[in-house]
């Protein structure tokens, strides 16, 4: 178990979701949707297949415009200031990989220019060092493990020492050993460099260790939030993996409720 | 607009091309072979023509011409098809790039790889048949510029129509030279043209190019107002093209599918 922020609600703002809704047509994605992220937080996005995670996700990154709602990051309007807000952010998804025909060092130097990383060769040196990539620098990302190619995206995902860094199932393809390393290494950049983390995962056991506060997505809908070591004794329930069940399977029962 | 960005994704395109040296062949091999063909296609045309007119610059010329207009459309869409290629959209437009940088980068990575090309042409051309563009005096840098700006254009739009279209539409990008080529008249005056035809090819700033080409080399007064005006043409089909391609880039954003791109193969 990892150390914990004793509060971590009381730090800065660095993620500010307000009223966000996206609507396809007469299909509701995320209806009214709205939380924070403060520095040095880890807050897990949790809900079944379908439930609005990554459209969530997708418009805090700006590739999808909301029907309705906003997006602040490090106090900047999405919507108003796009390139400006993007800058403070930075993400890594199981399903975003780097492009494979470029080495992990081309890939690194190339985003640093696209984010323009002032001192890029000393800022690629550091996370080459930091995420043991020496050794495959000049492998082409596309030949990497699993594992490995994790932790490329998650050097990525510093590379411009975002306030708000958001993981979509960063440990989906690791084996147990390699998903524990990336976790302590996730849950220690938090500490050491005062950044937010949203953080979507299908691992219970994984959210009750990193995260200081979870929120229960479905159908679109916050339906719960709070710290995950609490939540399931709060709500009768002996695990949060039993917890996210019944609220997968009978969202609609539930009453909608905010802990703090 | 910051210039970082822009000379990153020209420095993508190095890195692509020094990986894998393959992608460089067709920077050459493809201008090198229709140098050849029509090199050899107008040395014969000469022999039977004995001396009556000289094919080399009327021919080969408009084919080097060509195919530089074409290398400057296909560098830009080819860069862009870089992104679509390694489902890169996520990682790039989650950053705080902006279009105007993106497209300026499309452009200054053509630039890098067409003048390589013309580069080969150039030489070959001279080198193998004889072909003098000095003939052409200080009138070849508008010539070429026209070109320039009407392949910068014709890329944005084709990169537009994949982004738009998706990925399995990338087969759009290839022939568009090709269709617009009867229009423009690379090889025949556009007199020769229905009249329909004609008025098509007004509209297309090469058709400027090619018909200001044919008269100097016979010698005839050229336009300089017909080049300016090809020149506007392609000026405005460039801010055009790019109010599309922002355009669909916002439609993208706006249903999800810059979102699901990446989702999608280019099968």
């Amino acid at each position: 178990m990892y150390a914990h922020p004793p509060d971590g609600s009381s730090g800065k703002v660095v993620l500010s979701v307000a009223g966000l809704c996206k609507t396809y047509a007469e299909v509701v994605a995320v209806a009214d949707v709205s939380f924070d992220v403060h520095r040095r937080e880890v807050v897990g996005l949790l809900g079944p297949n379908g439930a609005g995670k990554t459209t969530t996700i997708n418009m805090i990154l700006g590739v999808l415009s909301p029907t309705a709602g906003s997006v602040h990051i490090g106090g900047i309007d999405l919507a108003r200031r796009r390139a400006a807000a993007l800058a403070q952010a930075n993400f890594s998804a199981v399903y975003a990989s780097l492009p494979g025909n470029l080495t992990v060092a081309q890939n690194l130097r190339f985003f640093g220019m696209v984010y323009g990383i002032p001192e890029l060769g000393r800022r690629v040196a550091e996370l080459v060092r930091q995420f043991e990539l020496e050794r495959l620098r000049d492998t082409k990302c596309g030949l990497l493990s699993s594992g490995e190619q994790t932790r490329v995206a998650l050097a990525k995902a510093l590379l411009n020492r975002p306030q708000l860094l958001l993981l979509d199932e960063p440990t989906a393809s690791l084996d147990p050993a390699a998903a524990q390393t990336v976790r302590a290494r996730i849950r220690s950049l938090a500490v050491e460099t005062g950044c937010g983390i949203l953080w979507t995962s299908h691992n219970m056991y994984e959210v009750e260790e990193v995260c200081d506060r979870v929120l229960f997505l479905s159908h679109g809908r916050i339906l719960l939030e709070g710290d995950p070591r609490r939540l399931p004794r709060e709500h009768g329930a002996a695990t949060l993996e039993e917890l996210f069940i019944r609220l997968a399977r009978e969202p609609l029962a539930e009453p909608l409720e905010r802990a703090g | 607009m910051r210039l970082k960005p822009v000379a990153g994704i020209l420095l993508r395109q190095f890195y692509l091309i020094r990986g894998s040296p393959i992608r460089s062949l067709p920077m050459f091999a493809w201008v090198a072979i229709d140098i050849v063909v029509w090199g050899f296609i107008t040395r014969y045309l000469n022999s039977m023509a004995a001396g009556r007119f000289n094919y080399v610059p009327s021919l080969l010329g408009a084919v080097l011409m060509w195919d530089f207009f074409t290398r400057i459309m296909q560098g830009v869409s080819t860069a862009f098809l870089e992104d679509v290629w390694s489902r890169n959209f996520l990682n790039l437009f989650a950053t705080p790039l902006t279009i105007a940088e993106y497209i300026l980068g499309l452009v200054v990575t053509s630039v890098g790889t067409s003048i390589v090309g013309l580069a080969v042409m150039l030489v070959l051309a001279t080198a193998v048949f004889g072909l003098s563009f000095l003939s052409l005096g200080s009138l070849l840098v508008p010539f070429l510029l026209v070109l320039f700006g009407f392949g910068i254009a014709l890329g944005i739009l084709a990169s537009a129509l994949v982004l738009r279209l998706g990925p399995a539409s990338e087969w759009l990008v290839w022939p568009l030279p090709a269709l617009l080529s009867p229009f423009v008249g690379v090889f025949y005056p556009l007199a020769t043209l229905p009249r329909w035809m004609q008025a098509v090819g007004h509209l297309l700033p090469p058709s400027y190019v090619f018909e200001g080409l044919r008269a100097v080399l016979a010698g005839r007064p050229f336009s300089a107002g017909s080049l300016a005006l090809g020149a506007a043409i392609a000026v405005l089909d460039i801010l055009l093209a790019s109010y599309f391609f922002a355009r669909v880039f916002r439609y993208a954003i706006r249903t999800g599918l810059l979102a699901r791109y990446s989702a999608e193969s280019a099968a």
